[in-house]
C-alpha cells in the first residue's frame, strides 16, 4: 500500500521508511505539517502516519485540516504523549488510531494494517469465517467443523477481533484496546492467558491449529501460520 | 550623595515619611492660617464696637452738656491716668484746630462719617506711629469728634501667631523628616536581613532560615511564612534528589547490560548475534517502560489529565479488570474470588482507575504462591457527604511488614524480598497519584496472613475534586 509518513525527526523516519518499504508498501515522506496538508489532499494514500508534534503545522491541525478538505485516509497518530487523554484529543481530531512513541515496528505495521482493512469492509458481515471455523454474529454461535464451541461473552468478543483481522498480526495492546476497551500496559501476560484459552476452546481437538502466535508481535488467526 | 544615604532616600518607606510630613506641615500651615483669621476678625470687631458705644456716649454728652462737658470728657479719657492706654481721642473746633484729645492733628483720610477705618497715626504720647482703628463723626456745630483704638494688641497677637506658626511648622518638618528617617531605617534592616538570607540560600545553602524577632507582626509573618516555603523547597528537593539518584540507579543498571549485550552481540558469531540483539531489545523495553511509567506518575501527581474524569461505574470496572485477571491467577494456582456492588457510580478517569486496580491485581499475582487466593471486593462505606466505595484487594500471600508499609508507596523503593521479581518498583507509586487524583486514599493492612490494600473512593469528593 502506499503510505505517507509525517514524521520531523529524521531517523525516527527512515527507520519507518525502511520498515515499510520492506514489507512492500511504497512510502512517501515529509518533515513538516504543511507539507503533509498538501501531499494528502494532492495524491491517494492507502494510510497516514501523523507525528503529533511537528514544525509550522502540528500534527493535530493537519488532521483537523486532511479532514476538513474531504480526504477519508485513515490516519495513525504518533506520539510521545501516551496518556489516555492526549488519546482521546488525537482521535478526536480525526485520527483513527493513535500510538504512543516509542513503539515497535511490528506494532505500527499491524495498526496500519488493521486500519487499511477495517476500510475495506464496507458491508456489515453477518458470517466471520477462517478455515472450517465460523462465527454466527447475528445468533451468536461459533463452530468448527460443523462442531458447536461454546464461548464465554468475552471469548467470543476476542475471537470476533481475531476473526475480523483474520490473516494479519494484532498486537497484545490492540486486542486490550480492541476487546477490553482499555488502553494500559498490564505488567504481566494477561492476554497471553485469555489467548491461550481460547485457543484449548478452538484448536486443542482439531488438527490444524488457527491461532498462532507472532513471537515478538503478537498473535494472527489465518489457515495457515 | 553617598550610596547608603541614595539607597536611604530611594525606598518607599522614606517617601511615605517625607510624604506625610508635607501632609503634617501643610495641615499646620493651614490650621494657624484660620485660626489668624477668625481670631483677627474677631479681635478687630470688638474695637469697632467698643469704639462705636463710647462715640455715641460722647455725643449724647455733647447734646447735653454741650462742648466744655464734652472737652473735660475727652481730656478725662484721654489723660495717662485713669484712660485706656489704648484709647485714641481728639476733639477739633470748626477750624480743624485742637481742643482735646490725645493726638495732635485731625489725620488726613480721617471722613468722620462714623464708618471704621484703619490709619496709621503718629501718637505723641508713645513718639510711634501705630495702626489705629477709629470712627469719627461730625457733632453739630462744626465740632469733630474722633474715637479710635490703638491695634498694638491685634499685631503683638499676629506676631505671636506668625511666630507660632513658623516654629510650628519648622518642628514638624523636622519631626517628620527624622521619623520618617528612623522608620525607614528600622524597615530596611529587616527587609536587609530577608534579603541576606535570599541571597544565602541562592548562593546554594537552603538549610538558611530568615531569623524572627518573636513580635509577631507583618515582618515576622513574612519571615514565617518564607521559612515554610523553603521547607516545602527542601524537602522537595530531597524528594527530587531520591528520585534521580533512584532514577540513575534504575535506569542504568538496564542500560549497562544492555549495552554490555550489544557489545557482546558485536563479537559474537552470526547465530547467537540475533538472540543477544533480542535480550537488548527486551532491557530496552525495560528502561522505555520505567521511563513512560516515571513520566505518568509525574503528570497524574500534577493534575494534568483531570479534564477527562467522566461520570462512571466503578462496579463495571472492578468486574472488567477481575474478568481479565482471574484466568491470570487460576493460572497460576491461585483462587480467585470477586465480591462486587451491583453499581457504584462516581466522577473518575475510567483508564486510570482500570489501571491502578490491574496494577495492584498484578502485584497479588506476582508475589501469591500456587495455593493462596486473592479476594477483589467492592463496597460502600460510610453515609452522606462521608460516604465512600471501599476496594478491597485482599491476597493469603507473603504480605508486607508492618514497618515497610508506607514505603512502598515511594517511587523505586523495592523490598528486598521483591528485587529478584521483575517490575520497576513504581506500581504502587502509580496507584498512589492515581488515588490522589480521585480524592482517595489508600492503606495497606494486614490480612493475617498476607495483604489486604484498601483504596476508599469519596462518592461525593470525587465529584466536588472535579468542579
Amino acid at each position: 500500500m502506499l503510505v505517507l509518513v509525517v514524521e520531523d525527526d529524521d531517523e525516527t523516519a527512515t527507520y519507518m521508511e525502511r520498515g515499510l518499504t520492506e514489507s512492500g508498501h511504497v512510502v512517501d515522506r515529509v518533515a513538516d505539517g504543511r507539507e503533509a496538508l498538501y501531499m494528502a489532499t494532492d495524491k491517494k494514500y492507502d494510510a497516514i502516519v501523523m507525528d503529533r508534534m511537528l514544525p509550522k503545522l502540528d500534527g493535530l491541525s493537519t488532521v483537523q485540516a486532511v479532514r476538513a478538505a474531504g480526504v477519508e485516509t485513515p490516519i495513525l497518530i504518533l506520539s510521545a504523549l501516551s496518556q489516555v487523554d492526549e488519546r482521546v484529543k488525537g482521535l478526536k481530531s480525526g485520527g483513527d488510531d493513535y500510538l504512543a512513541k516509542p513503539f515497535s515496528f511490528s506494532e505500527l505495521v499491524a495498526r496500519l494494517e488493521a486500519l487499511t482493512r477495517r476500510r475495506g469492509a464496507t458491508t456489515e458481515e453477518t458470517i466471520l469465517a477462517c478455515g472450517d471455523l465460523e462465527m454466527d454474529l447475528l445468533g451468536r454461535k461459533v463452530t468448527r467443523s460443523g462442531r458447536p464451541i461454546d464461548l464465554q461473552p468475552r471469548e467470543f468478543k476476542l475471537l470476533e477481533y481475531l476473526l475480523r483481522h483474520a490473516g494479519q498480526v494484532v498486537t497484545r495492546t490492540m486486542l486490550l484496546e480492541g476487546v477490553w476497551a482499555y488502553h494500559f500496559d498490564p505488567q504481566t501476560n494477561v492476554i497471553d492467558v485469555h489467548i491461550s484459552r481460547l485457543r484449548q476452546k478452538i484448536d486443542k481437538d482439531f488438527d490444524k491449529p488457527l491461532l498462532h502466535t507472532v513471537r515478538g508481535t503478537g498473535y494472527k488467526i489465518s489457515e495457515t501460520p | 550623595m553617598t550610596p547608603s544615604l541614595w539607597r536611604l532616600t530611594n525606598t518607599a518607606t522614606f517617601r511615605l515619611a517625607v510624604g506625610y510630613m508635607a501632609l503634617f506641615g501643610a495641615s499646620a500651615v493651614l490650621l494657624l492660617s484660620f485660626i489668624w483669621w477668625t481670631t483677627s476678625g474677631v479681635i478687630e470687631r470688638q474695637a469697632t464696637d467698643t469704639v462705636g458705644v463710647e462715640l455715641r456716649g460722647l455725643a449724647d454728652l455733647y447734646r447735653a452738656e454741650g462742648p466744655r462737658g464734652l472737652i473735660q470728657a475727652v481730656e478725662r479719657r484721654s489723660s495717662r491716668q485713669g484712660g485706656d492706654p489704648d484709647g485714641i481721642y481728639l476733639l477739633v473746633d470748626p477750624l480743624g484746630r485742637r481742643l482735646a484729645g490725645n493726638i495732635d492733628n485731625w489725620p488726613a483720610g480721617a471722613l468722620a462719617d462714623g464708618q471704621w477705618e484703619r490709619l496709621d497715626i503718629f501718637r505723641t504720647d508713645v513718639a510711634q506711629s501705630r495702626m489705629i482703628g477709629i470712627r469719627a463723626f461730625h457733632l453739630g456745630g462744626g465740632y469733630r469728634l474722633l474715637v479710635g483704638r490703638d491695634m498694638v494688641a491685634l499685631a503683638s497677637f499676629q506676631a505671636v501667631l506668625l511666630e507660632a506658626l513658623i516654629w510650628g511648622v519648622g518642628v514638624t518638618l523636622v519631626l517628620g523628616l527624622f521619623s520618617g528617617v528612623f522608620m525607614s531605617r528600622r524597615l530596611l534592616t529587616r527587609v536587609e536581613i530577608i534579603g541576606q538570607t535570599s541571597r544565602e540560600i541562592m548562593e546554594g545553602d537552603l538549610t538558611k532560615r530568615v531569623p524572627l524577632d518573636g513580635s509577631g507582626d507583618e515582618f515576622d509573618r513574612l519571615a514565617q511564612n518564607l521559612n515554610r516555603m523553603l521547607a516545602r523547597i527542601e524537602t522537595l528537593m530531597g524528594e527530587m534528589r531520591l528520585v534521580t539518584d533512584s532514577l540513575a540507579h534504575d535506569l542504568r543498571s538496564p542500560l549497562t547490560r544492555l549495552r554490555g549485550g550489544l557489545d557482546m552481540a558485536l563479537s559474537a558469531p552470526p547465530e547467537e548475534r540475533d538472540a543477544a540483539i533480542a535480550r537488548a531489545i527486551v532491557q530496552a523495553d525495560a528502561v522505555l517502560a520505567t521511563f513512560g511509567a516515571l513520566i505518568e506518575i509525574s503528570r497524574i501527581e500534577a493534575g494534568i489529565g483531570r479534564g477527562d474524569m467522566v461520570p462512571l461505574d466503578l462496579a463495571e470496572i472492578v468486574r472488567d479488570i477481575a474478568e481479565l485477571y482471574q484466568p491470570v491467577a487460576e493460572e497460576k494456582g491461585l483462587s480467585f474470588t470477586l465480591d462486587a456492588i451491583p453499581a457504584a457510580p462516581m466522577r473518575g478517569s475510567p483508564q486510570l482507575l482500570a489501571q491502578a486496580l490491574s496494577n495492584l491485581l498484578d502485584n497479588a499475582v506476582k508475589y501469591c504462591r500456587p495455593g493462596d487466593g486473592i479476594t477483589l471486593s467492592l463496597t460502600a462505606a460510610g453515609e452522606g457527604d462521608e460516604s465512600q466505595w471501599a476496594l478491597t484487594v485482599a491476597d493469603t500471600g507473603p504480605g508486607i511488614p508492618a514497618l515497610d508499609r508506607e514505603r512502598v508507596f515511594e517511587r523505586f523503593v523495592r523490598l528486598d524480598e521483591s528485587r529478584h521479581a521483575p517490575g520497576s518498583g513504581l506500581g504502587l507509586s502509580l496507584v498512589a497519584a492515581i488515588a490522589k487524583l480521585h480524592g482517595g486514599t489508600v492503606a495497606l493492612e494486614d490480612n493475617a496472613p498476607g495483604l489486604r490494600i484498601v483504596w476508599r473512593l469519596p462518592v461525593e469528593a470525587s465529584n466536588a475534586a472535579l468542579q
